[in-house]
């Protein structure tokens, strides 16, 4: 009886502490942790693929104006899938190990927002992402009264060009027949 | 000398009712994880309690289902002031991926006064705690509104042309 309680007093001295120290000690979380999406603004080419994966609808994408993007991100809403970082092409998206995110007001602390600065569809004038890495370093500064620095158009132009086309050259056959 | 050990153990000791207001249970189990043994938040006097009128903070985990909202509205009446609370999840924080079903209302604070917001999907425990060392006044909150991030070089705007 008495051993019993010898035995498992010296079982409990012999365990030590097992709860976390955390809150008065840093804990670093797993390296493949997910968490804080941080976002670097200068990487960042305004093409809106964050947007179009992203399963909480968070990334907000509109043009202010021909060469500005505004883009809001409403984090509070995050569930820090990681798939904005997945399919970012120039790697502007890191889940950073943040978890401590907390906060009294969350829709002020946990919103970020950028201007990104586009080039300018000569067609449409809506700002775009030009196609290819030699037209994105030809492009940004590219403004509408500046029509001789090049033929950009964005492919929602491309689309409705190229029908307009068609359709013109069909009535032109319908006509000679 | 009682009552001065009472005082002593009992300040900021926090008793919570913890509510599912549609939430899918990850953020649940999560804070059943926070109070075993490894993470122990009753080291903080954190305890939870089996009814509304014992407790001091009322914790909810879940978007805010139409069907929930009266008997939230009638949870939150029931905690006696002083009274904190303390929503679990982006679920909660702000409706999470279901912020604009036609069944859910979206987020807690658009029901009742929230005071410390946890996000994660579901928060890790250490994300738990965090919050509730926030809450106590141990630690600070690390989140801080950042405002509109722009290039310094930027051109004049030119106006959409429609």
């Amino acid at each position: 009886m008495i051993l019993s309680k010898l035995k498992e007093a010296l079982i409990c001295i012999m365990a030590g502490r097992a709860t976390l120290p955390y809150p008065f000690k840093p804990h670093d979380p797993a390296a493949d942790f997910r968490g804080y999406p941080e976002v670097d603004v200068d990487k960042c080419i305004g093409c809106g693929a964050c947007a179009a994966v992203c399963p909480a609808r968070l990334i907000k994408i509109e043009d202010k104006d021909q060469t500005t993007r505004h883009i809001t991100r409403l984090l509070e809403r995050c569930v820090f899938c990681g798939r904005c970082a997945d399919v970012c092409p120039e790697d502007a998206i890191t889940m950073t190990g943040q978890f401590q995110l907390t906060s009294d007001q969350v829709r002020q602390d946990l919103v970020h927002e950028c201007d990104i600065f586009m080039a300018t569809c000569k067609r449409c004038g809506h700002c775009y992402e030009p196609a290819t890495p030699l037209d994105r370093i030809m492009s940004p500064g590219f403004r509408h009264d500046q029509i001789d620095r090049g033929g950009d158009r964005c492919r929602h132009t491309h689309v409705r060009a190229d029908q307009a086309e068609a359709e013109a050259v069909g009535t032109a056959d319908g006509e000679d027949s | 000398m009682l009552a001065d050990l009472c005082k002593k153990a009992f300040f900021k000791s926090l008793w919570v009712y913890h509510t599912n207001t549609g939430a899918c249970n990850g953020c649940d189990i999560e804070v059943i994880d926070v109070l075993t043994p490894y993470y122990d938040a009753e080291r903080f006097g954190i305890k939870l309690v089996g009814s509304p009128r014992h407790a001091d903070v009322l914790l909810c985990c879940g978007p805010v289902t139409r069907q929930v909202v009266p008997a939230l509205k009638r949870l939150y009446e029931a905690v006696p002031d002083p009274k904190l609370v303390i929503a679990i999840g982006s679920c909660a924080c702000g409706g999470g991926i279901w912020y604009d079903s036609y069944n859910i209302v979206g987020g807690i604070d658009t029901i009742l006064p929230v005071d410390y917001y946890i996000p994660g999907c579901p928060p890790r425990p250490e994300a738990i705690l965090h919050g509730v060392a926030v809450a106590l006044g141990l630690m600070d909150k690390e989140v801080e509104a950042e405002g509109l991030q722009q290039l310094p070089d930027r051109p004049e705007s030119i106006p959409i042309e429609k």
